[in-house]
């Protein structure tokens, strides 16, 4: 039998950082894996765009409350693994994203009106793929996973040394996709990194409905896959962590799937009741544990940051703040006669006949008929 | 008599089915504490227990094939697909599975199970979450296809479903989940397979189900009022068996025909109930029958799913376009008509 201690994770999900903010002794497995406390710098680039992070993610709760957007899921409380494995990510190197990941998507530098589109309803992805690196967000679950094993082997088959990160949600870990992606990605030794955000719940299904493997971390090792769990709250273990994994499969010895233990803060979304299927104290028991306060705490007292800089970033985050509300306040543009030009490159007969009885329609000569009905029905 | 939802109908009918039966299963993501996503199981688990509705782990083709194991052994599961394109991952079980064990087996595997699927737009939902799915199942031989649009129907023909020994799939327009009735329940409404007239006229028939139905009835108001049209509109309720002979009683009557439906046009169900129109009324006919449907576009952002959805203008204009020059030939009789 061959030794599978190499895919195995650390029996507990690695830390550097307690929730104090004290650092932490990390086990000789960790450390053998070199998971070692990042440089002071880095970990202020992690603090500062998870501060900025949140503060887009307030500001998007909020102008769902006024019925600017759609929906949103916040991810308030999974900041560590929005952030870190993004600010870790090399410039060639592409992500996978879903529905609930839009901090992440600003942390990577993409315009926050331009991430909110989707949710906000003016088209199904706001930003360009191939400009930014990164995948639509992914709505139908661990379908991604599948997506970023085969982007992973096409990078890997351009000669390119870049990986694909996937990011998923616990429940997803439950549909075939995300196991077919594991075992592509092993076999074709696709250079990806699954992130796992287990943030306990999916919807209302807690974990222990979900699984009973002891961690989800364990779900790679079925498939030769190098497995890891960390600190989801933690940010320096979770920046630690991701680096290593991207280090392995950027060295050609396949992908890794990690398992980050954190938690939704919010409800799924703002059109879900979390109070049917979690209690306040379980919540507030997380509340303890934030990323941003642990992160701040551990600068703080090590004297790599201040008051001073503390207010210059929230002003920083204040003013990305009053500038997405500006924007997302004024009426997006939607052209209806858009509709056809993306379904094929050419449009068919049949689409070019219809782009013609909408524009007829648009104008107001098929209608005049019966005008009153016009105003009611068009909206 | 008191006002009851749709989504409430639905609720009493999962109650009273797992009530009268302790085979009757209800399964599905969030289905438990949460009462799914719609509410639609509210309570279920809390009264009946979490054996009875079941939270599953996330996946539907699991749920799916899960619930041919636990058909094959006499459990009659009615299973929640959370929306429309989440039912895709399942297709496989429904369509390879469900559909066929009875014929492969010889009659010795039924599948007595119900898949509920909200299907349809209208409320704004992002991507994935308003798709027009019942082409795909309506094509599929070995499953019965419904759609109620009304909360008695929606009431009675879940229990049917559930009753059956045949594998439903059961189409729920979200749109419609929120729409009231004055009810008494439990009721009883036509059987499966059977449409109804939900609004008698001479004049032309107009041939719909589920999410459009409010649209078609909005439409055949305003044609009285303002176009003089009489307008009789028909429920299908059922699209797999589908009944003919109503539809066809009544177009022989008017001599129009329009067929309205949400999906996308092409290939789909709007085309399928034209050539049965066209086949069996074409003597009656003094027009050719028009269809009206959704655009052949993946669903559209929210801000733009008016534009695609069949609205009443949209209806309005393909019903004027049934002034055709020739009266239609009354005098054939359907006897003459199948000679
Ligand atoms: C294939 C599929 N089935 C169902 C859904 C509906 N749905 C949306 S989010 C969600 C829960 C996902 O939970 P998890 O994977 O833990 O991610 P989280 O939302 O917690 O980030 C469900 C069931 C979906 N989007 N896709």
């Amino acid at each position: 039998m061959s030794d599978i201690t190499h895919l195995l994770p650390c029996p507990e999900p690695v830390q550097l950082i307690a929730a104090d903010g004290t650092a932490v002794e990390t086990s000789e497995q960790a450390r053998e894996r070199g998971y070692a406390m990042p440089e002071a710098e880095d970990l202020l680039a992690v603090w500062r765009a998870m501060v900025i992070g949140r503060r887009f993610d307030a500001q998007a709760t909020a102008l769902t409350k006024q019925g600017r957007l759609a929906v949103y899921p916040s991810s308030r409380g999974q900041d560590a693994c929005q952030v870190a494995p993004v600010l870790a990510l090399g410039e060639q190197d592409w992500l996978f994203p879903t529905y609930r990941d839009s901090m992440a998507l600003v942390t990577h530098g993409i315009d926050p009106v331009e991430v909110l589109t989707l949710l906000r309803g003016d088209w199904h992805c706001g930003y360009d793929p191939q400009a930014t690196r990164t995948a639509p967000q992914c709505t139908p679950l661990a379908t991604q996973a599948v997506h970023a094993a085969g982007a992973a082997h096409g990078l890997a088959r351009r000669g390119t040394d870049a990986l694909a990160l996937c990011l998923i949600g616990d429940g997803a870990t439950s549909e075939g996709d995300f196991h077919e992606g594991l075992n592509f990605a092993a076999v074709f030794e696709a250079p990806t990194v699954f992130l796992v955000q287990n943030n306990k719940y999916a919807i209302s299904v807690p974990l222990a409905k979900q699984t009973k493997a002891p961690a989800l971390a364990y779900k790679g090792v079925g498939y030769g896959v190098r497995s890891e769990q960390v600190d989801g709250n933690d940010p320096a273990a979770v920046l630690a962590v991701m680096r290593a994994a991207y280090a392995h499969a950027r060295a050609g010895h396949g992908p890794v799937l990690v398992e980050a233990h954190t938690y939704r803060m919010e409800a799924h979304t703002n059109a879900d009741d979390a109070t049917r299927y979690r209690t306040k104290d379980e919540v507030d028991g997380w509340t303890g544990q934030d990323p941003i306060v642990r992160l701040q705490a551990y600068l703080v007292e090590q004297g790599h940051l201040d008051d001073a800089r503390i207010e210059e970033v929230r002003a920083e985050a204040e003013e990305l703040a009053a500038d997405l509300r500006t924007r997302m306040n004024a009426e997006p543009t939607v052209e209806p006669l858009e509709l056809f030009d993306h379904v094929y490159a050419e449009p068919t007969p049949q689409l070019r006949e219809q782009r013609e009885m909408v524009r007829t329609e648009l104008a107001g000569t098929a209608t005049a008929a019966h005008g009153s009905t016009q105003t009611e029905d068009a909206r | 008599m008191s006002p009851t939802t749709y989504a409430k109908a639905l609720n009493a009918a999962l109650r009273d089915a797992l009530t009268e039966d302790p085979d009757v299963l209800v399964m599905g993501e969030d289905v438990g504490a949460l009462g799914g996503v719609f509410r639609i199981t509210d309570g279920l688990t809390r009264d009946f227990g979490e054996d009875r509705c079941v939270d599953t782990p996330l996946a539907e083709a699991g749920i799916a094939g899960f619930a041919v194991g636990l058909a094959m052994q006499g459990f009659r599961p009615v299973v929640e697909m959370q929306f429309d394109a989440f039912g895709y991952p399942a297709f496989e079980q429904v369509t390879s599975h469900i559909a066929k064990m009875r014929n492969r087996t010889r009659g010795a595997l039924p599948m007595p199970l119900v898949i509920r699927i909200p299907y349809a737009g209208g409320i704004g939902g992002v991507e994935h979450h308003c798709d027009s799915s019942e082409g795909y199942y309506v094509h599929t031989p070995g499953l019965h296809v419904v759609t109620p649009a009304t909360p008695a129907d929606a009431y009675s023909l879940l229990r049917e479903s559930i009753a059956s020994d045949d594998p439903v799939v059961f189409m729920e327009p979200k749109s419609q989940y929120y729409t009231k009735a004055d009810l008494e329940l439990p009721t009883s409404t036509e059987p499966i397979g059977q449409a109804a007239v939900r609004r008698e006229g001479s004049d032309v028939t107009l041939v719909t189900y589920g999410p459009q139905l409010a649209t078609a009835l909005k439409a055949a108001e305003v044609a009285a009022a303002e176009e003089d049209w009489d307008v009789e509109v028909i429920d299908l309720r059922t699209l797999v068996p589908f009944d003919d002979a109503t539809v066809e009683a009544s177009v022989r009557r008017t001599g129009r025909a329009v067929v309205l439906a949400e999906a996308q046009g092409f290939a789909g169900m709007g085309a399928e109930i034209a050539a049965r129109v066209q086949e069996r009324c074409f003597h009656s006919l003094a027009a050719p029958v028009l269809r009206v449907s959704g655009l052949d576009i993946p669903y559209p952002p929210p801000k733009l799913e008016h534009t695609h959805l069949p609205g009443v203008d949209r209806i309005l204009d393909t019903i004027a376009r049934l002034q055709w020059d020739d009266e239609p030939d009354h005098t054939h009789t359907p006897a003459e008509v199948s000679a």
